[in-house]
C-alpha cells in the first residue's frame, strides 16, 4: 500500500509538469482575451491533465491513509504536499469559476516547486506522539492547508498582475521586487535540485561536535560541508573539510543547506538571465498580454475572500478547539500559532486597505504576494529555524 | 441631538476605558494576587501536633495566632525559628499563639528539627498538603497574622528578623 | 449644523455623499467625473461630521479605519518580533530568564531580555495594543452600521440620472420597451431578486444581509476579546499543576477541598518497531517514540463537610485513564496530563551486616517519605536513624544539609546497636558512599535495593471564559462567512427620457454580477451595459 502510495504521488507530479507545459501552449496559441467561456484544445487537454494528476494524488493521500492509519498530515513531507495538493484543487475550482488557463500557468509551477520541496524531507510514514493522537489536529491541519491554498491563487494571480502592469524597460523598485520574487521561486528550485544531486550521489559525513550544552553530539551531513558545527571534526574520510566554522547556537546543518540552496538558486538564476537575457519577470511579459488586469485583480480579490474564512476556521479556530484539548489551553503563544497569527491579521489589513482605503489593483497585488511570503515563511521557517511545539522532524 | 450624541460617546468610551483599565491592574497584579486575602478570615484548619493534640485555629478566637509555614530544608526557615521561639515564650502568656504549619515532610525529620532547633510551640504536619492548598502557599516561609478575631491582618514571605517578630506579635496581642 | 435637503425631498444627514434615497451627488468628491465612490453609500460617517470636544477627537481617532489598520499592523509586528527567541515560559527551567537571555544569545538576547520581550504578549504595551484595536473595533463598527442602515433602508427605486452614470456597470439602451421589462422583472425575481417597481422604474436588489457580515464579525470578535479580559478576573481562570505519586491521593487545588484525586499508575508506552511495522523506518531514524502518557486516575468527591487538615471521608466519583487528548472532566474542571518523572525513589533497603563475617543480621526497609526512628531487629539489633537528608548535599560549611524534601539523593545518619556494641556505631550512609565519623565499625549497613515509584504531573484547568470566546468565534466566522459569501447586488432598470438606463452595483465579484446581467436581457431589446472601469483602464492601456 506504502508503495502504491508513493508511486500515485510520482505520477502525480509528472501530470502537473505536463500540465504546465499545455497550459503554456494554451496560451501561445491563443488569442482571446481569457476573459470569454471558450477555451481551446491545448487549454482543455492542460485542464483534463490537472485534474487526473490532482486525482492520482488524492489517491496517494488515500492508500497512504489507509497504509499508516491515520490521515497523513503529521510530518512535514505530508504536510507540505497535503498543501501542494490543496493547491492544484483550489485552482481546479477557479479555473472552472474564470476559464482561465494563464492562471494555470503560473499556479501549477508553484504546486510542483512546492511538492518538490516536501519530498526532500523524510518521506516515511510516521507513528504519531500523543498529542497528535487528535481528530481535531487532523481537521485543523487540512483546513489550514485549504485555506493557505486558496490564499495562495491571489498570490498567482497577484503575480499576473505584476508581471503585466510594471514597466521592465527600466530598472526600478518595482522590477527589483518582481524579480526578488522570482529568485525567491528560483532558489527553492535550487534546493530541490541541489538535494536531489547530493541525495543522488549519496553523500553522506559525519562530524564530533560540542553542542551549546557543552556536550559532544554526532551530526551526519548529506551536503558537503561548508559551515561546519561548532569544533567539528570530520570523521568519514574523503569528505569535504568545512570552510567556515560556525557558533554552537547556530544549527551549522540546517545553515549549510541554506547556503547550497542559495548557491542552486544564483547558479540556476545566472543560467537563467544568461539565456533569456532580460530578467525573468520580463521574459514572462508577453504570456500575459491578453489578459485584464481588472480581470486578475478580481481573481486575486475573490480568492482571498474565499479563503480568509477557510483560514480562519482551520488556522485558528480549529487549531483552538485542538490546543485546548491536547494542550490545557487553546492559545499558548508558540510560535506557530503567532505566525498563524500574523498572518491573518495581515489578511485583515489586506481586507480593510481594499475595502475602505481602495488599494485595489497593483497595490492590493503586491500585498497578495507578501501574504504568501508570510504563509510560506510560515510553513518553512517557523518550523525549521524557531522550533516550537509544531516543528516536525526536520 | 447633538448633546445626547456627546453623552453616549463619552458613555461608550468611559465604558471601554474601565475595561482596559481592570484588565490592565489585573493582569499586572495578577502574580501577588493572594489566595487569602489580608482583611478576610483566615481559612479554618485542624492539624495535629508532634504530641498528638489536635489544633483548631477556630478554637484560637480571642487570642492572636502567628502561623507560619515552613520547611526542614529552607534556610531562611531555619533562621527564623529561634527568633520566634524567644518571643514565643514572652507572648504566649499575652495572649498570642504559634503555630508552625510544616509543608509535608516525614514526622522523623520534623521531629529531629524541633529538638535541634529545641523549639517550644507547637508544630503540625499538613501531610497531604490540604492547608497549604487552602492559604495558596508559594514560597516558603510564610507568615500569616491572624487576630482575635480570626481575620488576616498581615501576610510575610521572607526572613524575619527577630524584632519583626516581635512587632507581629504585638500587632495581634488582643 | 444642518441637515441637506436634497432636490428629490429627502432629507439628508450634514455630511452625507450621495442622497439617501435617489442617489444624487450633494458633495463632489471626485472633480473628473470619473465612477462614484459606493463605500458606505456615499452616507454620512458620523465620526467626521464635527470635531469639538476631546471626547470627540478620541472618537474621531478610533473611529478611522486608517488607525484601525495601523494598529493591526503594528500588532503584526510586534507578535512577530515576540518569535525571534523563545518567550519566558519555553525556556528550560535550569537558570533564571535574567541570565539565560544573555548565556544563550549574547548580546541580542541581553537586549531582546531588556526591552522585556521575554514576556511580550502579556506586557502591558501589548495588551494596550489589542485593547486599542477592541476600542478601533467598538467604535469603528458603530460609526459605519448605523448611516448604512439608514441609506439602505431609504434608498428608493428610482434613480437620479447622475447616480445612474456613474456606476460601473451602466449602460443606454434606446429602444427597450415595456415588454423587456416585464421579462426583465420576471427573470430576476427568477434569479431571487427582490424587486422593487416605481413608475415603470425597477431595483432589483439580492443579499442585502451581505453588507451586515463585518459589522457580525466584528461583534463576534469584541465578545472574543471581552472573553480574553475576564480571564483575568480571579476565579474564572484556573492553571495549576498537581504532582502526584502512584498511590498517592491529593485535594485538587482549587475545589475548595471538595475533590481529590488518586494516581494508581502511570504508564508511558513507546512504539515497538517489530509490533507497528509500517513504522519501522520512522522509528529507527528517531530512536524512540512515545506512544502513551497515561495516569490512571481515580477522582474522589468528599463527603459532608470538612475542615482543611482533617482526614476527609471520600466517596469515589470515576475512574479515567488520564492521557494527552483525553482529560479527565467534572463540573467545570479538566485534569490534563501534562508531565511525569519516572522512577523517583520510594523506599531503601539495607541490611545490617558484620563487616568481617559478612553476616546480617536483618534487614530494613526506609520509606522514605516516612521513615521510622527506630527499627527493632530483635536479639538485641536494632538500627536508629539519626539524622535523614532526603535530597542531600554538603553545604557551605561542609555539613550535611538537604535540598529539598524529595528523596532524589537520600543519605542517612544510622545508629547500629548490636549485641556486641548496645551503645550503638553511627555510619553515615548516602548512595555509593560511607562514612564512619567516629572510627572504624564493626557493623556496616549494606545497601540492598531501592523500589521506585512513577510520578505524574496534571494540569488543573478551570476556564469559565470558555464559552463567551466559543460564542465570539462562531459569531466572527457566521460575520466573515456572510460578507464574503454572499455579496449584495443591486440592479436598476429605468425609464429616463424615453431610453432605458441599465446600472448594476455590487461591493464585490463584479464578474458574477454581470454574468448575472447578461442572462437577464438575453434575448430581449436591452444592451449589455458596460464596465465604465474597464473601459477607463483599456483606454489607458492601448488594448
Amino acid at each position: 500500500m506504502a508503495a502504491l502510495s508513493s508511486n500515485l504521488l510520482y505520477i502525480a507530479f509528472i501530470l502537473y509538469l505536463v500540465a504546465t507545459l499545455f497550459f503554456g501552449g494554451a496560451i501561445k496559441a491563443k488569442n482571446n482575451t481569457g476573459e470569454k467561456k471558450s477555451t481551446n484544445r491545448w487549454g482543455k487537454i492542460a485542464v483534463v491533465v490537472t485534474i487526473v494528476g490532482f486525482v492520482s494524488q488524492v489517491g496517494y493521500f488515500i492508500t497512504r491513509w489507509i497504509a499508516a492509519g491515520h490521515a497523513p498530515v503529521s510530518n512535514l513531507f505530508e504536510f507540505t504536499t497535503f498543501f501542494g495538493m490543496c493547491l492544484v484543487g483550489a485552482f481546479i475550482v477557479i479555473y472552472f469559476i474564470y476559464r482561465t488557463p494563464l492562471l494555470g500557468l503560473f499556479t501549477m509551477p508553484v504546486a510542483i516547486l512546492v511538492i518538490a520541496y516536501a519530498s526532500m524531507f523524510p518521506r516515511d510514514i510516521s507513528p504519531l506522539i500523543p498529542a497528535l493522537q487528535s481528530d481535531w489536529l487532523h481537521i485543523h491541519v487540512t483546513t489550514a492547508a485549504l485555506g493557505e491554498a486558496i490564499l495562495a491563487i491571489s498570490f498567482a494571480a497577484g503575480l499576473i498582475y505584476l508581471v503585466k502592469v510594471i514597466d521592465q524597460s527600466k530598472a526600478s523598485k518595482r522590477t527589483f521586487w518582481l524579480e526578488t520574487v522570482m529568485f525567491g521561486l528560483v532558489t527553492t528550485l535550487g534546493f530541490v535540485l541541489v538535494s536531489s544531486l547530493f541525495s543522488a550521489m549519496d553523500y553522506k559525513a559525519e562530524f564530533n561536535w560540542i553542542d551549546k550544552n557543552d556536550i559532544e553530539a554526532n551530526m551526519e551531513y548529506t551536503m558537503p560541508a561548508i559551515t561546519g558545527p561548532h569544533e567539528g571534526e570530520l570523521l568519514t574520510s574523503g569528505k569535504f573539510e568545512p570552510l567556515v566554522e560556525m557558533p554552537a547556537m547556530i544549527n551549522a546543518k540546517k545553515m549549510n543547506s541554506v547556503i547550497w540552496s542559495f548557491i542552486g538558486g544564483i547558479i540556476l538564476y545566472g543560467l537563467l538571465r544568461l539565456i533569456l537575457r532580460k530578467r525573468i519577470s520580463a521574459a514572462l511579459q508577453p504570456l500575459v498580454k491578453n489578459i485584464k488586469l481588472d480581470f486578475v485583480d478580481e481573481i486575486s480579490y475573490r480568492s482571498v475572500l474565499i479563503g480568509f474564512p477557510v483560514f480562519t476556521l482551520g488556522a485558528l479556530i480549529f487549531a483552538m478547539i485542538w490546543a485546548q484539548i491536547a494542550w490545557t489551553r487553546f492559545w499558548g503563544w508558540d510560535p506557530k500559532e503567532v505566525w498563524a497569527l500574523v498572518t491573518w491579521l495581515f489578511y485583515a489589513a489586506f481586507l480593510h486597505l481594499r475595502l475602505s482605503k481602495g488599494w485595489h489593483g497593483e497595490k492590493s497585488a503586491w500585498l497578495a504576494v507578501i501574504g504568501f511570503v508570510i504563509i510560506m515563511f510560515n510553513l518553512v521557517a517557523v518550523n525549521l529555524v524557531i522550533a516550537g511545539l509544531h516543528s516536525y522532524a526536520g | 441631538m447633538k448633546k445626547r450624541r456627546l453623552i453616549m460617546r463619552t458613555l461608550i468610551l468611559f465604558i471601554l476605558a474601565a475595561a482596559v483599565a481592570y484588565t490592565l491592574y489585573a493582569n499586572l497584579t495578577k502574580d501577588n494576587r493572594m489566595k487569602v486575602e489580608v482583611g478576610k478570615q483566615a481559612p479554618d484548619f485542624v492539624l495535629v501536633d508532634m504530641e498528638g493534640e489536635k489544633h483548631k485555629l477556630s478554637d484560637y478566637k480571642g487570642q492572636g495566632v502567628f502561623l507560619n509555614f515552613w520547611g526542614t530544608w529552607c534556610k531562611p526557615c531555619e533562621a527564623e525559628m529561634p527568633y520566634i521561639n524567644n518571643q514565643y515564650n514572652h507572648y504566649k502568656d499575652k495572649g498570642v499563639q504559634v503555630l508552625a504549619v510544616n509543608v509535608s515532610e516525614s514526622e522523623l525529620a520534623v521531629n529531629h528539627f524541633i529538638e535541634r532547633k529545641k523549639l517550644d510551640f507547637p508544630t503540625v504536619i499538613d501531610t497531604d498538603g490540604q492547608v497549604q492548598a487552602a492559604y495558596g502557599i508559594n514560597p516558603l516561609p510564610a507568615t500569616f497574622l491572624i487576630d482575635k478575631d480570626g481575620k488576616v491582618v498581615k501576610y510575610h514571605t521572607g526572613t524575619l528578623t527577630e524584632a519583626m517578630v516581635r512587632e507581629f506579635m504585638e500587632k495581634i496581642k488582643p | 449644523m444642518k441637515d441637506v435637503k436634497c432636490e428629490c425631498g429627502h432629507v439628508n444627514p450634514h455630511g452625507t455623499v450621495l442622497c439617501e434615497a435617489c442617489g444624487k451627488v450633494l458633495v463632489e468628491e471626485s472633480p473628473d467625473k470619473s465612477l462614484l465612490d459606493m463605500r458606505y453609500e456615499g452616507s454620512a460617517r458620523r465620526s467626521q461630521t464635527y470635531n469639538k470636544t476631546i471626547v470627540d477627537k478620541i472618537w474621531n481617532f478610533f473611529s478611522s479605519v486608517k488607525v484601525g489598520v495601523w494598529l493591526i499592523v503594528i500588532t503584526l509586528v510586534a507578535s512577530a518580533a515576540g518569535t525571534i527567541l523563545p518567550q519566558e515560559m519555553y525556556i528550560p527551567p535550569t537558570m533564571p530568564a535574567e541570565e539565560y537571555y544573555e548565556d544563550q544569545y549574547g548580546w541580542f538576547g541581553k537586549l531582546y531580555y531588556e526591552l522585556d520581550f521575554n514576556n511580550l504578549y502579556s506586557s502591558w504595551w501589548y495588551l494596550i495594543l489589542i485593547a486599542m484595536i477592541g476600542i478601533s473595533l467598538v467604535i469603528c463598527s458603530l460609526d459605519r452600521v448605523v448611516p448604512l442602515y439608514k441609506a439602505l433602508k431609504a434608498q428608493r427605486v428610482t434613480r437620479h440620472e447622475g447616480f445612474l452614470k456613474r456606476q460601473r456597470l451602466f449602460g443606454i439602451s434606446e429602444n427597450g420597451d415595456h415588454d423587456d421589462l416585464a421579462v426583465v422583472k420576471q427573470r430576476l425575481q427568477a434569479k431571487r431578486y427582490h424587486v422593487r417597481e416605481e413608475n415603470g422604474d425597477l431595483l432589483a436588489e439580492k443579499n442585502r444581509f451581505s453588507r451586515w457580515g463585518p459589522y457580525v464579525n466584528h461583534v463576534g470578535l469584541i465578545i472574543f476579546l471581552i472573553g480574553g479580559m475576564l480571564r483575568f478576573v480571579p476565579g474564572m481562570y484556573i492553571d495549576k499543576v498537581l504532582w502526584l505519586r502512584e498511590g498517592e491521593t491529593k485535594v485538587v487545588p482549587e475545589t475548595d477541598g471538595q475533590y481529590y484525586v488518586a494516581n494508581e499508575k502511570f504508564i508511558l508506552e513507546n512504539y515497538d518497531k517489530d509490533k507497528d511495522k509500517t513504522f519501522e523506518a520512522a522509528i529507527d531514524r528517531a530512536g524512540m517514540v512515545v506512544k502513551n502518557y497515561q495516569t490512571n486516575a481515580v477522582l474522589y468527591k468528599r463527603v459532608g463537610p470538612a475542615i482543611p487538615g482533617e482526614q476527609p471521608e471520600l466517596e469515589k466519583v470515576k475512574e479515567h485513564k488520564i492521557r494527552v487528548n483525553q482529560p479527565l472532566k467534572f463540573e467545570s474542571f479538566a485534569l490534563y496530563q501534562v508531565d511525569y518523572k519516572l522512577d523517583e525513589l520510594n523506599t531503601m533497603s539495607f541490611s545490617l551486616t558484620n563487616k568481617e563475617s559478612g553476616k546480617a543480621f536483618g534487614d530494613i526497609k526506609v520509606n522514605l517519605y516516612d521513615p521510622k526512628p527506630k527499627y527493632d531487629l530483635g536479639n538485641g539489633y536494632a538500627v536508629e536513624v539519626l539524622s535523614f537528608f532526603p535530597d542531600f548535599e554538603f553545604s557551605e560549611n561542609g555539613e550535611p544539609t538537604t535540598k529539598s524534601r524529595i528523596p532524589n539523593n537520600p543519605a542517612f545518619v544510622f545508629k547500629m546497636i548490636s549485641p556486641e556494641v548496645p551503645k550503638g556505631e553511627t555510619s553515615f550512609v548516602a548512595i555509593q558512599q560511607t562514612i564512619e565519623p567516629l572510627g572504624d565499625n564493626q557493623y556496616k549497613m549494606a545497601f540492598k535495593g531501592i523500589e521506585t515509584k512513577n510520578v505524574t504531573a496534571l494540569t488543573v484547568r478551570k476556564d469559565l471564559t470558555i464559552w463567551i470566546i466559543i460564542i465570539g468565534g462562531i459569531l466572527f466566522m457566521i460575520g466573515v462567512i456572510q460578507g464574503a459569501y454572499w455579496n449584495h447586488r443591486r440592479i436598476w432598470v429605468q425609464n429616463k427620457n424615453g431610453e432605458v438606463w441599465i446600472a448594476a452595483h455590487t461591493n464585490k465579484n463584479w464578474y458574477g454580477l454581470k454574468k448575472e446581467i447578461e442572462s437577464t436581457i438575453l434575448e430581449t431589446k436591452l444592451i449589455i451595459p458596460d464596465d465604465q472601469m474597464q473601459k477607463e483602464r483599456n483606454d489607458k492601456e492601448g488594448v
